[in-house]
């Protein structure tokens, strides 16, 4: 399994692990086919994303995946969040072989789940 | 940094005395052994000598040994030419669900061509109950395939006690013996199989070059036809550098079998007990039944194997989740799946396997190491509570 820099230098340094206390949004999604799970924290102000934190049961991949995901979301606005699609998040990773692409769909789904319980709120 | 290689069931570094072998065979005797001038003659010897190791390694005549390019080949041979040989009779295969991908998928394959395979379960500790097997041996059944020890697990199977109910039915018993094979003594008359695979880059040959034994009279069809090698059963000019270096390996692994198998085991030891130690919520595979010394398999809860096998190789460790074959595919393992390894720990597992070369050092670093790298997973993963 050959990994691109990006995501070997993710998995490294993951950025922004962790938990948000009473977050604004969150979601907790799973893979049950590869057992990929991935927890995503929301902090949202202003309809804006102004921090976000994740916790990643997974491969190399889905941690990077993780890891990037809350890069690409701090900043963002909800409108703009729920855009960020597995495409994007695919190739912000440098390019995910075809068995690992299900990490950035995971990712995806996070972001979505979280930010519908948000609009639902 | 420090360099460990613990992934020997993958396969073996060629030892320096089976290198020089190999190099003889390539640079001075490389002639084709089917030529009738000196030069054929000359490398003619070396199959012969190879062919008598191997035998007397599983205490059988040497015409029962054949020569092909590894254990997959191996394992195709027996079962498609067993197959072939006696569709007529039944087309019925039995196998076990911790068999190695050479094995399931032939017999998905011959499942295709019209043969019915039955998959027999282990127990919790990955063993495969004769009389399990027994009960699924009927008129139709053709041919038994178990292997000796499971190359994630090193759990040995009762192939004796399998062999005596199968061949009581009048049905041919085979054993992938491939990780076992120069690890410990192997009497064919003791197993009682009639096949039995093994291969050259387990045992510190080269890949490339492995084997089969098939007892005398045994009905078997080649997969390969030509030049009539290997008595017409395996065709293809001989890998006469791989056989001279297969014999090489098979002296040494004789000459040091019970020195390395007891040192393997205390080094063994010393890991897992290190490992259970340091380290909570950790589950060691098949640990309560015999099993190879020098495989463990360590599966820590609410991790990812491939994260920690990662983690690992950033620091000089090398091993694998499961096994090499199976590394790239989304699904847990099927050995740890068919042993009912509870969901907490069916992703998060490690092959240690090792070797010849692992020292007491090896396994101390990466007991200084190793837990560590879990509790750094377990930090990020929403699965560990702590």
């Amino acid at each position: 399994m050959q990994y691109s820099d990006i995501v070997q230098e993710h998995f490294e340094h993951p950025r922004n692990v962790g938990t948000i206390e009473s977050a604004d949004a969150e979601a907790l999604v799973s893979n049950p086919a590869c057992g990929d799970v991935m927890h995503l924290y929301l902090r949202i102000e202003n309809n804006c994303i102004t921090d976000a934190k994740f916790k990643t049961m997974g491969c190399p991949a889905a941690i990077a995946a993780g890891s990037i995901t809350t890069e690409l979301l701090i900043g963002r606005d909800v409108e703009a969040a729920l855009a960020l699609s597995r495409a994007e998040i695919n190739t912000a990773l440098g390019g995910l072989s075809p068995q690992k692409v299900h990490t950035s769909v995971l990712a995806e789904d996070a972001v979505r789940a979280a930010l519908k319980k948000y609009r639902q709120r | 940094m420090r360099q460990v290689y613990l992934d020997h069931n993958a396969t073996t570094p060629v030892l320096p005395e089976v290198l020089e072998t190999l190099l003889h065979y390539y640079r001075e005797d490389f002639g084709n052994p089917s030529s009738v001038h000196r030069y054929g003659r000359r490398v003619r010897v070396v199959i012969d000598d190879t062919r008598d190791c191997v035998a007397d390694m599983l205490g059988v005549p040497a015409s029962a040994i054949f020569f092909c390019s590894g254990g997959t080949e191996a394992n195709n041979t027996i079962l498609q030419g067993v197959a072939a040989a006696l569709k007529g009779r039944g087309r019925h295969l039995v196998t076990s669900q911790i068999e190695h991908p050479a094995v399931l998928d032939t017999c998905a394959y011959l499942a295709q061509q019209g043969y019915t395979v039955t998959y027999v379960p282990v127990d919790a500790h990955g063993v495969v109950a004769p009389e399990a097997v027994r009960e699924t041996l009927t008129d139709e059944t053709i041919l038994v395939s178990i292997m000796y020890a499971n190359n994630e697990t090193g759990v040995l199977q009762p192939i004796a006690d399998i062999a005596r109910l199968v061949r009581q039915r009048g049905i041919l018993m085979h054993t992938d013996a491939v990780q076992v094979f120069g690890k410990m003594p192997l009497r064919v008359e003791e197993l009682g199989v009639d096949f039995l695979s093994f291969s050259g880059h387990k045992l510190y040959a080269p890949k490339g070059i492995g084997g089969w034994y098939a007892r005398p009279g045994a009905p078997l069809q080649a997969l390969l036809h030509g030049g009539h090698q290997e008595r017409s059963m395996r065709s293809g000019t001989e890998h006469v550098a791989g056989i001279a270096g297969l014999g090489k390996a098979c002296a040494i692994a004789m000459r040091d079998m019970h020195q390395e198998w007891e040192r393997q085991q205390q080094l063994q030891q010393c890991l897992e007990h290190g490992v259970q130690e340091q380290i909570p919520e950790v589950r060691i595979q098949g640990a309560e039944v015999p099993r190879l010394p020098n495989t463990t398999n360590v599966a820590f809860a609410g991790v990812e194997g491939e994260a920690l096998m990662m983690s690992l190789d950033l620091q000089g460790v090398a091993l694998s989740t499961g096994s090499a074959c199976s590394s790239g595919s989304l699904e847990p393992s099927h050995v740890l799946r068919a042993m009912g390894v509870p969901a907490a720990y069916l992703h998060g597992a490690l092959r240690c396997s090792l070797g010849r070369g692992t020292t007491l050092a090896d396994i101390e670093y990466v007991l200084e190491i190793l837990p560590g790298i879990v509790q750094q997973a377990r930090a990020l993963s929403p699965s560990f509570a702590s």
